[in-house]
């Protein structure tokens, strides 16, 4: 036991070394990204370009730039019209010129796919962002079924295993339970689980210099949230909807008043775990890129620094933020689900 | 004169502030009286702070 | 709100959800359940050894306390064959005790007696032998006093006399 507590200390400081050391590094390269970008055009007034460097940063898109001139091109998967049409994006050379497929011309404009002719195709690319789910899809499954794996031979977590089984029972233990309850909690945990790591890790891979940001799009955290109100709805239990349209203990006009606002609150709730998530992840990255576009705007050394200082405080909040917003994304679904399945044998 | 929306949005979230700040202060109140409970107060801060923090938002994208 | 609608990306929002719901089932098939049911055996065995440990500990207090209570009772009847053995010491040695004291006032009587019996013999024997030489002793006193007249008549003058006086 004593043994094991020893090495369990010795561990937790290395993992906290490998966080800052990360963090010091990211920091480094997210400023050379901002670099190599867009402001090698000197012509256009510095302030304006830094909004649209951010803008940008802020936006999907069809190709995958590593840094400047290293890009990967992306398949473009367009449904125009009743066709399906599949093409890579080098043919738009990054939006420079248009592509023609069957009569259809697309033409890429400020990173959104147009038809020439007034069509209107729906964009299932697979883009920068969709590659990196695709990426925490495989690097999840790959980590748990590894760790999943390492228990049939040791009962003890092994490797990452290490890393991750305190996590889960946190989840377990003080999010799942409490909030849901011993008795219904079961059902809900690979889907707690799996959207904690996976909000976790996407929010991760934004902070890294690789310039992604998946979680800042309305539609990722859209959909995270949809799930969360599908099944909260699906599996809510009598009491759950008799709280709704009809609140016990409280008179029939009030009934029929709070009935709508009831109603209307189970909208809310997933609504504001998907403007919160968003909100979160873009406002972070708005004011981290801010912050390092002052350093262009200062050129001088104290200025810059400061900056840079700054930048770096900011990273350390928003690996905070990171892990916190997937906690709060988590411990607020699984807030819901326990209202679902509450059996209230009091009123 | 017409006052813009994006006043109404400050305020809110002036609004926002001050309520997770009253949050966190009664937090830090609650942490000093009962060490022992610190978990689950941090618990029931970071969901108030949330939902507070959602309207905030909601506010700012009303805009 | 209109920024998030035209920046709703319909793409987007179709592979997301494709991914994650895949992510979940497949995660949980292939690892949430492995993960949970392993680590929630690993806790109930944890559990298990842990009331074992208790029960093992329980029991060892029974025996404990059986043990001081088997030591107690053969403490108890070890004082008491000890006791029982003391009385029977002190019994048969009084028993002796006793024989012994009877047996020699018997012997004591018996030689007393024998003592008298032989005193009473030789008395007896005494007298005899007294009463003979008396006899003897008279009759040869008798021989030579009667050897003449005077001495046999003053004899019985004395004789008379004493006969008087009485």
């Amino acid at each position: 036991m004593h043994r094991f507590l020893k090495r369990d200390s010795r561990y937790n400081k290395m993992k906290v070394n490998t966080i800052i050391f990360t963090l010091v590094i990211s920091v480094f390269f997210n400023l050379n990204i901002f670099a190599d970008e867009h402001l090698s055009n000197s012509e256009k007034d510095i302030k304006t370009e830094i909004k649209e460097t951010i803008s940008h940063h802020l936006q999907d898109s069809h190709d995958f730039v590593l840094t400047h001139g290293l890009s990967f091109p992306l398949p473009v998967i367009l449904y125009t019209d009743g066709n399906l049409d599949i093409f890579s994006s080098a043919n738009f050379h990054h939006g420079t010129t248009p592509y023609e497929v069957d009569g259809r011309v697309y033409s890429l404009d400020h990173g959104h796919i147009i038809e020439a002719s007034g069509l209107h195709p729906i964009d299932f690319s697979i883009t920068k962002n969709v590659t990196f789910i695709f990426i925490v899809f495989l690097m999840m499954m790959f980590m748990f079924i590894r760790m999943a794996k390492s228990y049939k031979k040791n009962s003890l977590p092994t490797g990452m295993g290490r890393l991750l089984e305190p996590i889960v029972l946190y989840i377990r233990d003080d999010i799942a339970i409490p909030n849901i309850g011993e008795k219904h909690y079961k059902k809900y945990m690979s889907y707690l689980l799996t959207v904690f790591f996976f909000i976790w890790i996407i929010n991760l891979f934004g902070l890294t210099p690789l310039g992604v940001n998946v979680t800042n799009n309305i539609a990722v955290t859209l959909s995270l949230a949809l799930i969360t109100y599908v099944l909260t709805t699906v599996t809510a239990n009598k009491s759950y909807w008799g709280h709704i349209f009809w609140m016990p203990g409280v008179p029939t006009p009030m009934k029929l008043l709070l009935a709508p606002i009831e109603l209307f609150g189970t909208i809310i709730k997933p609504f504001s775990l998907m403007i919160r998530l968003y909100a979160n992840i873009t406002a972070g990255h708005i004011v981290l890129m801010s912050i390092l576009g002052l350093i262009f705007i200062f050129k001088g050394w104290i200025g810059s620094s400061l900056s840079f200082g700054l930048a770096f405080a900011l990273s350390l909040l928003e690996l905070l933020v990171a892990a916190l917003q997937a906690y709060i994304f988590t411990m607020l679904s699984a807030l819901y689900f326990g209202s679902a399945v509450e059996e209230h044998d009091d009123h | 004169m017409e006052i813009p929306a994006i006043v109404g949005a400050g305020l809110v979230v002036i609004g926002a502030g001050i309520g997770i700040g009253r949050i966190g202060g009664s937090a830090m109140d609650a942490i000093a009286r009962q060490p022992e409970a610190t978990g689950k107060i941090q618990t029931a801060m970071l969901i108030a702070a949330a939902l507070i923090e959602g309207i905030g938002f909601a506010a700012l994208f009303a805009v | 709100m209109d920024k998030l609608i035209n920046d709703f990306s319909v793409g987007l929002f179709f592979w997301q959800s494709l991914l994650f719901i895949a992510l979940i089932l497949l995660l949980k098939k292939f690892a949430w359940g492995p993960i949970l049911s392993a680590v929630e055996d690993r806790e109930e065995g944890i559990k298990d050894a842990l009331e074992a440990a208790e029960k093992a500990k329980e029991e060892m207090q029974n025996l404990t306390a059986d043990n001081e209570r088997i030591l107690a009772e053969a403490r108890i009847e070890r004082d008491a064959l000890l006791k029982e053995a003391r009385e029977i010491k002190e019994e048969i040695v009084n028993d002796a005790k006793k024989l012994a004291s009877t047996e020699a006032d018997k012997i004591l009587l018996l030689a007393k007696e024998k003592i008298n019996n032989e005193k009473m013999k030789a008395i007896t024997e005494l007298k005899n032998q007294v009463a003979e030489m008396s006899i003897d002793i008279a009759e040869k006193i008798l021989k030579s006093e009667l050897s003449d007249k005077n001495k046999q008549n003053e004899l019985v003058a004395k004789a008379l006399k004493i006969n008087e006086l009485n």
